[in-house]
This record gives C-alpha cells, sequence and structure tokens, in this order.
C-alpha cells in the first residue's frame, strides 16, 4: 500500500484561500476611463524631465510602463535601463494638504475612482532613480556569536564583504567575525578601556579603534595584529573616527581622525602613528567626525557648533551655529561611496592602485554631482529635537530646519543614493525626510523604546533600526511600512549595520552577543 | 620663648635633634605598646587604633588619586556606547530587566517564592459575622472581611439584600510597594489582580492580601520590555508583610 500523501496543513490552505482571494479581487480598468496627463520630475534634482507632460491611458499607467517610459524619454539605452521609484502629490481628504504617496499599481481603483486625483489635471510624479540591483530584506538571525565579556558597542562590515565585520566591545577588546561560519576570526587586545569606535578603512586593509583608555590603535585585520604603537594624545577617550576618503589620499598613506571628548579632534598618520594636526576650537565633547570628499572635515560638538575644517592644513572654514543643544550626530550625502571606495555591488576589484583610486574618485564624483555641480550635503541630529540640512560649501546658512521629533535625535543617515534621510530618536520613532529640501516624508512607528541607530540597505529601498526594546524592524522605503520584525536580542540593541553587498545586518547590544541577519 | 627665639635664633643642633626625634618616635611607641599595662594600656591602644584606621583611609585614598591620574574612570560599571556616555539615564529598571531574564533562564527558579510557607489563618480570623438589622441577625449569613482586600477597578456592590461578603472601604488597596530582591530597588506599583492566596481559594476570588499572597503588579512604568520587543506590564510578586497590622502592601518581586 503506497503511503497517502498528507492532507495540506493550515498554514498551506489559509494561504491558497488568501491568494484565490486576491486573484479574485483583480478588476479591469474601464476601457473609456480616459487618459492621464504626466509631467516627470527628477528627485534628485527637482527639474521637470522632458517637454511638457506627456499622455498615457489609464489603463496602461503603472509604474513598470512609467518605467519604460521616462527611459525611452531619456533615450537611455535598453542595456542600461535603471528602476525608479515613482511618487505623486495627493491631497489628504481630512486636512487638505498634498500627501506624498507612491505610484500605486491600480491607479483607477486606488486614486480615480475614490476621486482623489483627477484625469483632467496635470499630474506632477517626481521620478527617483533605484539601484540596479536589490537587497533582500533579512528576515532570521543567521547566527548569534558570543565571545565578548561585555556589552558591544560599536559594530561595522568590511567594505569589501559581508563576510568580515569588526565589533568593539566593553570587555577591552574588539573582535574579528566571519559572518559566513559565524565564528570568530582574530581577537584584537590591547585596549585597557572599552572600545567606543570601530572603523574600517575604505580599501579594507586596516581597522582603527579608539577606545575609552584615550588611545586609538590601527589593526591588520587579515592577521589581527597591530600596527604600530597607540596612538595616544588624546586627553580624554575617543569618540568618533572617520579615515581619509580613498579617492582623496595619498597613495598608500591613509590618514585618520579621531574625534574626543576632550575637545578636539587630531588627524593621525596611521603609518607612523604620529600626530599631524590637532584640530582644536570645540570648547566640548566633539561627538561625531566625517571625512568629506571634498576636501573637508565636519565635525560637531556638544558645544552647540558644527565646525568644518579643511582637511589639508586644518583651517577651520565655517562654524555653523543654529542648534540650540549638543549635536548628536552628522551624516553626510556621500558617506556610502566614501566608506566603500572602490567596491560596488559587482564585487569586481580593480588590479592597479591607480584603477582603484580612479574608480573610487568616479563613484565618489557619481554620487556627489548634482546638475554638473559636485555637492556634499550634511546633516546634523542634535539635543534639540530638530535637525538641520547644510551644504557646507556653500556658506553657513541652512538649507532647511527639519521639526518633528518630540525628543533628542540620536542617530541619523542618509541613504546611498542620498535621496532620503533617516533620523532615529528617543522619542521611539524613525523619521524620513527628503534629503533634496528637507520635506517631511513620513514617520516609522513600531519601537516601544529609544531607537538607538538605523542603517540604510545599499540600495536604499530598506532601513533597520535597532531599539533599546531589545529588537531591530526592517522598513520598506517605498510603502514606509514595517517590513519584518526582528527579535532575538536579549537586551538593548546598541549597534547595527547593513553590509555594503546588502546581504547581511550585523548588531550587537547588552546582552554581549554578536547577531547576523541574512535573507 | 618666641621672643627669644625671633632675637638669638633657634639652638645651632635644632634641626639634628627633631630629626633625631622623630625617627625615635616608632621606636618609643612600639615599647609603649608593649610595656604599657592597665588603663594606660587601653586608652593607648584606642588611641592608637584609631590613628591606623585614619591612616589606612588616608593611604586609600591617595592611592586612589594616583590611579585616577594614570586611567580615566569610567562613568559607569556597566559599557555604555559613546552616544549614552553623558546622559543620565534612569538604569535601574532596566537593570530590573536583565536581572529578571537572567534569572529565568535558570528553570528552577520558576516554582520558588520567597516565603514557601505560611500561617494558616482561620474563617473566623477573616470573616466577622454581621448581625446588623432584624433579618441579617436572624439568618447569620453576612460576613465582613476583617483582612486588607484588593477591589478591581470594576466592581459594583450587590444590592444590600444579596450581599454576603462586605470588603470595608477603609481595608482595600490599590497599591503596593514593590522590591526587586537582587537590586533592593523599591517601587510604589499598582496592583492589577490576586493571583493566588496561599489559605483558601476563596479568599482569592474574594481579593483578600495576607501575608504570602501572590499578586500581579502594574510594572509598566518601569519600561521593561520582552525579548520581541513589547512592553511587559504585568509581573508577579508577593506579599512579604502582615498588610492588616502595618498598613500597607509590600511585596517582593517574582523573578
Amino acid at each position: 500500500m503506497a503511503t497517502a500523501v498528507p492532507p495540506p496543513s493550515k498554514r498551506q490552505r489559509t494561504d491558497a484561500a488568501n491568494k484565490a482571494r486576491e486573484q479574485q479581487d483583480v478588476e479591469e480598468i474601464p476601457a473609456d476611463a480616459g487618459s492621464l496627463r504626466l509631467q516627470f520630475f527628477d528627485e534628485t534634482t527637482g527639474l521637470p524631465i522632458g517637454q511638457g507632460p506627456v499622455i498615457v491611458p489609464v489603463a496602461d499607467a503603472n509604474p513598470k510602463n512609467l518605467e519604460l517610459l521616462l527611459n525611452t524619454l531619456q533615450g537611455h539605452d535598453s542595456t542600461e535601463f535603471i528602476p525608479y521609484r515613482f511618487t505623486l502629490p495627493v491631497t489628504d481628504k481630512k486636512n487638505a494638504e498634498p500627501v506624498i504617496t507612491a505610484f500605486p499599481t491600480n491607479i483607477w481603483n486606488a486614486l480615480i475612482r475614490p476621486g482623489l486625483i483627477s484625469t483632467e489635471e496635470v499630474q506632477s510624479i517626481s521620478a527617483a532613480p533605484q539601484a540596479v540591483f536589490r537587497v533582500q530584506a533579512v528576515s532570521r538571525c543567521a547566527s548569534t556569536i558570543p565571545g565578548h565579556g561585555e556589552a558591544i558597542l560599536a559594530i561595522q562590515f568590511s567594505p569589501k564583504s559581508s563576510s568580515r565585520m569588526v565589533s568593539g566591545s566593553g570587555d577591552n577588546t574588539a573582535r574579528i567575525w566571519d559572518c559566513d561560519t559565524g565564528t570568530a576570526v582574530h581577537t584584537l587586545r590591547g585596549h585597557t578601556s572599552w572600545v567606543l569606535a570601530v572603523s574600517w578603512s575604505p580599501d579594507d586593509e586596516r581597522i582603527a579603534t579608539g577606545s575609552m583608555d584615550n588611545t586609538v590603535r590601527i589593526w591588520d585585520p587579515k592577521t589581527g595584529k597591530q600596527i604600530g604603537s597607540p596612538m595616544t594624545g588624546h586627553r580624554k577617550w575617543a569618540t568618533s573616527l572617520a579615515w581619509e576618503p580613498y579617492h582623496v589620499q595619498k597613495l598608500g598613506e591613509p590618514r585618520l581622525a579621531s574625534a574626543s571628548k576632550d575637545a578636539t579632534v587630531r588627524i593621525w598618520s596611521t603609518n607612523q602613528q604620529k600626530i599631524e594636526m590637532v584640530l582644536s576650537g570645540h570648547k566640548s565633547c566633539v561627538s561625531c567626525v566625517k571625512w568629506g570628499g571634498v576636501g573637508l572635515i565636519y565635525t560637531g560638538s556638544h558645544d552647540k557648533t558644527i565646525k568644518v575644517w579643511s582637511a589639508r592644513d586644518g583651517i577651520l572654514l565655517h562654524s555653523l551655529n543654529s542648534h540650540a543643544h549638543w549635536i548628536n550626530h552628522l551624516a553626510l550625502s556621500t558617506d556610502f561611496v566614501i566608506r566603500t571606495a572602490y567596491h560596488d555591488h559587482t564585487g569586481k576589484v580593480p588590479d592597479s592602485e591607480e584603477a582603484k583610486v580612479a574608480k573610487a574618485n568616479e563613484r565618489f564624483l557619481k554620487a556627489a554631482t548634482i546638475q554638473g555641480k559636485v555637492v556634499e550635503r550634511l546633516v546634523s541630529a542634535s539635543d534639540d529635537f530638530t535637525m538641520y540640512l547644510w551644504e557646507p560649501a556653500n556658506g553657513t546658512k541652512p538649507i532647511a530646519r527639519m521639526l518633528g521629533h518630540q525628543k533628542q535625535v540620536n542617530h541619523v543617515t542618509f541613504s546611498p543614493d542620498s535621496l532620503s534621510i533617516a533620523s532615529s530618536s528617543f522619542d521611539n520613532h524613525t523619521k524620513l525626510w527628503n534629503a533634496r529640501d528637507g520635506k517631511f516624508i513620513n514617520t516609522l512607528r513600531g519601537h516601544v523604546a529609544p531607537v538607538y541607530q538605523c542603517a540604510f540597505s545599499p540600495d536604499s529601498r530598506l532601513l533597520v533600526t535597532g531599539s533599546k526594546d531589545t529588537t531591530l524592524k526592517v522598513w520598506d522605503m517605498r510603502t514606509h511600512k514595517l517590513s519584518v520584525d526582528l527579535p532575538g536580542h536579549m537586551d538593548e540593541v546598541y549597534a547595527v549595520d547593513w553590509s555594503p553587498d546588502g546581504q547581511k545586518v550585523g548588531s550587537g547590544g547588552k546582552d554581549k552577543a554578536v547577531r547576523v541577519w541574512r535573507h | 620663648m618666641e621672643r627669644w627665639r625671633k632675637l638669638h635664633g633657634r639652638r645651632l643642633d635644632y634641626e639634628e635633634r627633631t630629626r633625631k626625634r622623630e625617627a625615635r618616635e616608632g621606636h618609643k611607641e612600639s615599647n609603649k605598646a608593649q610595656s604599657l599595662l592597665g588603663l594606660r594600656a587601653k586608652l593607648y591602644h584606642k588611641k592608637r587604633h584609631h590613628e591606623k584606621i585614619q591612616m589606612k583611609k588616608q593611604i586609600k585614598a591617595l592611592e586612589e588619586r594616583s590611579l585616577k591620574s594614570s586611567t580615566p574612570a569610567e562613568p559607569s560599571t556597566t559599557p555604555l556606547p559613546q552616544y549614552l556616555l553623558d546622559r543620565s539615564n534612569p538604569t535601574n529598571a532596566k537593570a530590573l530587566s536583565s536581572a529578571i531574564k537572567n534569572k529565568r533562564n535558570e528553570k528552577a527558579a520558576k516554582f520558588s517564592v520567597p516565603l514557601p510557607r505560611v500561617r494558616g489563618i482561620a474563617e473566623e480570623e477573616i470573616f466577622k459575622v454581621v448581625k446588623t438589622g432584624k433579618k441579617t441577625a436572624k439568618k447569620g449569613w453576612k460576613r465582613m472581611i476583617t483582612k486588607p482586600t484588593f477591589v478591581g477597578p470594576d466592581f459594583t456592590r450587590r444590592p444590600v439584600k444579596y450581599e454576603r461578603f462586605i470588603r470595608p472601604m477603609g481595608l482595600r488597596y490599590k497599591k503596593a510597594n514593590v522590591t526587586h530582591p537582587e537590586l533592593g530597588v523599591t517601587v510604589h506599583l499598582p496592583i492589577i489582580s490576586v493571583k493566588k492566596n496561599p489559605q483558601n481559594p476563596m479568599y482569592t476570588q474574594l481579593g483578600v492580601l495576607t501575608k504570602g499572597t501572590i499578586i500581579e503588579v502594574n510594572v509598566s512604568e518601569l519600561g521593561l520590555v520582552t525579548s520581541a520587543g513589547k512592553v511587559v506590564w504585568g509581573r508577579w510578586a508577593q506579599i512579604s508583610n502582615n498588610c492588616e497590622q502595618d498598613g500597607c502592601v509590600n511585596a517582593i518581586l517574582l523573578v
């Protein structure tokens, strides 16, 4: 007697029923629905695309067709088609204010039939170019790696691949992990107090760690040995580290900037472990330092100012004084390309040094060029519940002030395509902002405790947030809804990072275990 | 003497003599300590004991000071990321939460309570027979509860004619002083319900608060979260005092 196939499980049955219901719900768009007049705008610049509006039949107006249309309008070759995300302003029924919504698949049912938009008017559609590759949302915990003896305070993935990650901990060590197998590779011993900041150099050759014991150390990620001697000079602990961007480095002589509680920023030559410059001018703890790709260093401090320094000679260029309280964090529109230098989503690394620099430079220019100008934008998060968007090269006036958070804003990031900004705050919410003009887009609600950090996926389609409530949450940037909830940590999540190739998310916190999440 | 000193200066061998006297001091003290007898010895040793304590304290303070100059003091014992360092965080509640979690991992701890056995209380002690009124006095089925009780917020009394148990307003409690046994933190928390009165299941229903009763308290203001990221709001505690004698409810959180 043959074994009978077991009956479908309840899950399978409900799935099938749901699918059947969904298929029933698909409604035809009537043939006489008319046509829409669409005017496309480029989201990066805000300028119109093409000459005047385009007429599209309502039946054919779905994002896929619009993508095709827009690519043809711009004369792209079929091999280099770019995916786009379309949004349009729709008047809200309640307060009669336009709300930016994603372009629906069935515009007839979603917007025209309810009377939200009309076919009589020209619709202005803003098109945001998307990454050609797609990152899948992380959904499970691939490995929980114990090893650290104390809370994990900082985490960063290698710019080269998602298989290596470094974490700094309260047990005075930093560790390098192999994320494919979930094992420890090297333990970086030497610090005599907590490791507060870790940073992988853009060429994947060195790791810098900053610690509570006032020193900064450089390590070789391949051998796990310390390079040279500890870099002493700070009088208080190091809070933040920034490597010199690869395309502006003198070949083989990378420099490192470290911010400290002692109100100074020191620029180190990492080969000799010597101080090259001391940027002093802040009056209080420097909370964040960023090294921009156009020869500027940005520092934010607890003395309420952001200072912009020349990276060449350490001269103070601007002081941006709009905030009313501590600056907690800074983010650059070019952060992602500076961090990854010549490592892109294809995983191909140029052979020669010159080709590497050329590629890094090309990637930087591509990311930073808006309307033919190289523009590096800066956003600052502060304890005064607000954020400011700056263009430091153009003077000390902010572009926009971003209001809306109800508690201190702790962390802020630019999306890798530098089209949106995510800010996480102690008021349990993450908010999204338009990076061009600082307009509010949406609030991501879901955490029940302060959100400490957030990280974009490299294709900017997803965002992961880590919170005091012990969970990570992955958010979809198109619908602005929760995509995946990732419980698993036993205690507060202090650090979270998305690998530059998009495969994995690493997180660590008070429960002393590093967790790696993947699809 | 002072005038003479000002006019003529000190003896020429003054420095030498003081040095020698100071050098002799230790020997002299030790000799005294060994040879004194009776009350003098007692007084002397008491004085010396105090001196030694002061000396040790001073040495310790000096050592600490020199330690501080070499390595920076960590602002707190638990490691914190850079962005939380200069903030004054109320850490009690979180410490509470993690201690609870650590303890829960040990399975055996689940069924142990701080007060494993309680004094039995007779029904006569808890219930007083109400004999007011003509009819009630005849029947004698109405009872007044003489112990403190917890009465839920949605409770409404039944008509007096049918009301069998009276829970006096003056003996009702809404809040308890809940102590975390390991951290020694005490918080004033609202009671949610009475989970188990070890005396009698009926007392559980009536919400009688006696020593050893398990109650559920509202810990939401502490901001604890579960591992799935939901806010914890109810947690069990055991009453540790005789509420009827003290006029308050003290409880120990079950961890």
